[in-house]
């Protein structure tokens, strides 16, 4: 990033960081301006420090080296201008609770310490049910959710949150083609809303079709910008190099895009 | 001491105790952490003693400092282990627990003669004190010691839980997520485990140090039996303590017992209760629940036998030995007389067909059997392969999940073996 970066309307703006567990870096000098209003896919091979640098971004993991700042600002002033879509595996769905409350933890940031939610935060959880079609599934058990349901009830409590900036760590992971279709559809309906979303995604193939924005990862920032710039053969190789399987797969989806052109 | 109040303040404080600690407990089975109560209530020795030795009284103030200090210190200590020098997490809470606890140990006996703390007592408690240890302001006689000291532990811990139920549940069910509203998750479990370790020296003189553990875990496993509701779940484990408390005291009296461990054995037993009658989660409710799927579908088998033979127009009944499933002779006998007791089938010169409404049911079922052949068909398994999982899908598909297959499906009117699909 040789060119100076506005702060002020640059929702999330990484300079120089590198996050290490156990002294053994993941994530080296990562460098990176992520526009306003797009929907940004981050792609790279398994344990390539995609959640990590979200992770990194909300104080989750601390960093070595390097800074982030949230519309200018470090992110313990912006935690409410972001909403966050763990990955489904990291909370054990066996936990006494209904889709509803947990949608409801959205609003906590909001409501704020030892303060209930009240009635308001109460509908906007139900709205957030409702937007993600799962309005009749709020007092059901998570348990009792399909992997579908769940990675819907994660992105309501999201959407519950009511940020400005989304981090979603594999919201498509394991999902049905109905719930991908009304996950997209979310997502480009809060772009409309110009704001902005950070995605960790897997499948190339759609990477294409989903995402106007793209960063590329692999321990370090391959590359980042427009997607129709930066989804190249010579950037997923880059990305990828050396994993055959997914090379070929790779090839075939660049393919697949420069026909689609 | 008068009858009444002799038996009343023993169980009292055994209530307390129960309920005091079965409010933790829950969230520390909850938390998956139950190993670390066990933990605590042995680590915060050290911490009693030292206040002893340092105020030279049996006051309880410096006791609970002593105790919340030291319980704080076994929780960072194991953190530390585990985290920083990667520790297996059970190794580093047995390291750290059983090395206070040795160290307890020692203090008591090295300063035996200034510490008025007898071994027994740590170990088992003195619930059966209770009456007679009398709380005196000047001339004052407040009533006994532990019901005061376990009284206030427990309005704190109910404050706590009530204050921060936000706090808990979100730092519970997601860390990450806790923190990223702002609610600091090690703080949350840092202060529960400060909680835990005070109760635990409340309990402490009233049932030691070895039932606690069962106090804090024991209640709290029991009511996850019951409910998938947290409140639900926080009301039933403190009960449960209560209850525990106060058929105790009557089985000791029995058994001319130690009184706070048959208020353990208690416990135990509604342990054993929930885990064999819990409706959900219990033994005999699954159990049941097993018996009644196999029961439908062995009663769907034999509507579907009748109705293919009397399709292939072959014959229009069937002897019992036809009917009967061999693998599983016993559940299909029970399925062939509920159909006969509920008229859906029925039976002459030994000969079995359907009723009237057991064509209904029949119909219903091979058109559900059909339509999931035709759609696993369509979604790629070839025709010899969908028999099966369309037995298995037959039996749990209902109206609105059979016109959902069907709308998925072209306009046909066979299935892939070109049998026709019934209206339904």
């Amino acid at each position: 990033m040789l060119h100076a970066v506005d702060e002020s309307v640059t929702p999330i703006h990484i300079h120089d960081m590198t996050v290490a567990y156990h002294k053994k870096p993941v994530l080296w000098d990562v460098d990176l301006a992520v526009p306003e209003g797009k929907l940004v896919g981050v792609v790279g091979p398994n344990g390539a420090g995609k959640s990590t640098m979200i992770k990194a971004i909300m104080d989750l993991v601390p960093k070595a080296s390097g800074w982030v700042h949230i519309y200018g600002k470090p992110y313990s002033r912006m935690r409410q201008a972001i909403g966050y879509v763990p990955q489904r595996e990291s909370v054990d769905w066996d936990f006494p609770i209904n889709a509803l409350d947990v949608v409801l933890m959205g609003r906590y940031g909001h409501v704020g310490w030892v303060r209930r939610p009240d009635k308001i935060d109460r509908e906007l959880a139900e709205e957030a049910l409702e937007k993600v079609g799962m309005t009749d599934f709020g007092h059901r058990q998570i348990n009792q959710l399909s992997g579908g349901q769940q990675q819907r009830v994660f992105l309501a409590r999201a959407l519950a949150q009511d940020a400005q900036i989304y981090l979603m760590d594999e919201p498509f992971a394991g999902v049905d083609a109905a719930t991908e279709r009304a996950i997209i559809d979310i997502l480009m309906d809060l772009r409309a809303r110009k704001k902005t979303m950070l995605v960790v995604h897997h499948d190339l193939h759609t990477v294409n079709q989903y995402f106007d924005w793209l960063v590329l990862i692999n321990m370090r920032i391959v590359a980042a910008g427009e997607t129709r710039d930066v989804f190249t053969e010579d950037n997923l190789n880059k990305t990828y190099g050396g994993q055959l399987t997914v090379l070929s797969e790779a090839a075939q989806a660049v393919a697949h895009h420069q026909r689609g052109l | 001491m008068s009858e009444f109040w002799g038996p009343f303040w023993i169980v009292l404080a055994g209530a307390l105790a129960g309920a005091s600690c079965g409010l933790l407990g829950a969230y520390l089975v909850l938390r998956k952490m139950s190993l670390l109560g066990d933990a605590l209530s042995h680590a915060v020795l050290p911490g009693i003693v030292i206040a002893f030795l340092l105020s030279g009284s049996r006051d309880v103030i410096p006791m609970f400092i002593g105790a919340a200090i030291c319980g704080v210190i076994a929780t960072v200590l194991i953190e530390t282990f585990h985290r920083r020098w990667r520790v297996q997490e059970d190794s580093s809470i047995g390291i750290a627990f059983t090395a206070l606890f040795a160290l307890g140990v020692v203090l008591i006996t090295a300063f035996a003669g200034q510490v008025d703390l007898d071994q027994e007592c740590v170990l088992y408690g003195e619930i059966a004190y209770t009456p007679w240890d009398r709380l005196f302001w000047g001339e004052w006689d407040l009533g006994p010691r532990p019901i005061w000291i376990l009284g206030t532990v427990f309005a704190l811990n109910l404050a706590f839980v009530l204050v921060f139920y936000k706090e808990l549940l979100i730092a519970s069910f997601d860390a990450e997520m806790a923190l990223s509203v702002g609610v600091s998750a090690a703080l949350v479990h840092y202060m529960l485990m400060g909680a835990v370790s005070v109760t635990t020296v409340a309990a402490f003189e009233s049932v030691g140090a070895i039932l606690v553990v069962a106090m804090l875990i024991v209640p709290g496993a029991s009511a996850y039996l019951w409910s998938d509701r947290l409140k639900v779940i926080l009301t039933l484990s403190a009960l449960m303590g209560v209850i525990s408390a106060i058929a105790g005291y009557f089985l000791a009296g029995v058994w001319n017992s130690s009184i706070a461990g048959a208020m353990v054995v208690v416990m135990g037993v509604l342990f054993a209760l929930s885990l064999i009658f819990a409706p959900h989660y219990g033994v005999l409710g699954r159990f049941v629940r097993q018996v009644r799927l196999s029961l439908k579908v062995a009663r769907d088998h034999v509507l579907l036998k009748l109705l293919r033979e009397r399709e292939s127009q072959r014959v229009s009944a069937l002897s019992w030995g036809d009917l009967v499933d061999t693998a599983a002779r016993w559940v299909s006998g029970i399925a062939i007389r509920s159909l006969m007791w509920q008229g859906l089938i029925t039976r002459a010169n030994g000969h079995f067909s359907l009723g009237e409404q057991g064509v209904v049911h029949a119909t219903r079922l091979l058109r559900n059997h059909r339509l999931w052949e035709s759609y696993l068909n369509q979604i790629g398994l070839p025709p010899d392969h969908v028999h099966d999982p369309a037995d298995a899908l037959e039996h749990f598909t209902d109206d609105r999940l059979r016109e959902e297959i069907r709308a998925a499906l072209p306009d046909i009117a066979t299935d892939p073996q070109g049998k026709r699909i019934p209206d339904g």
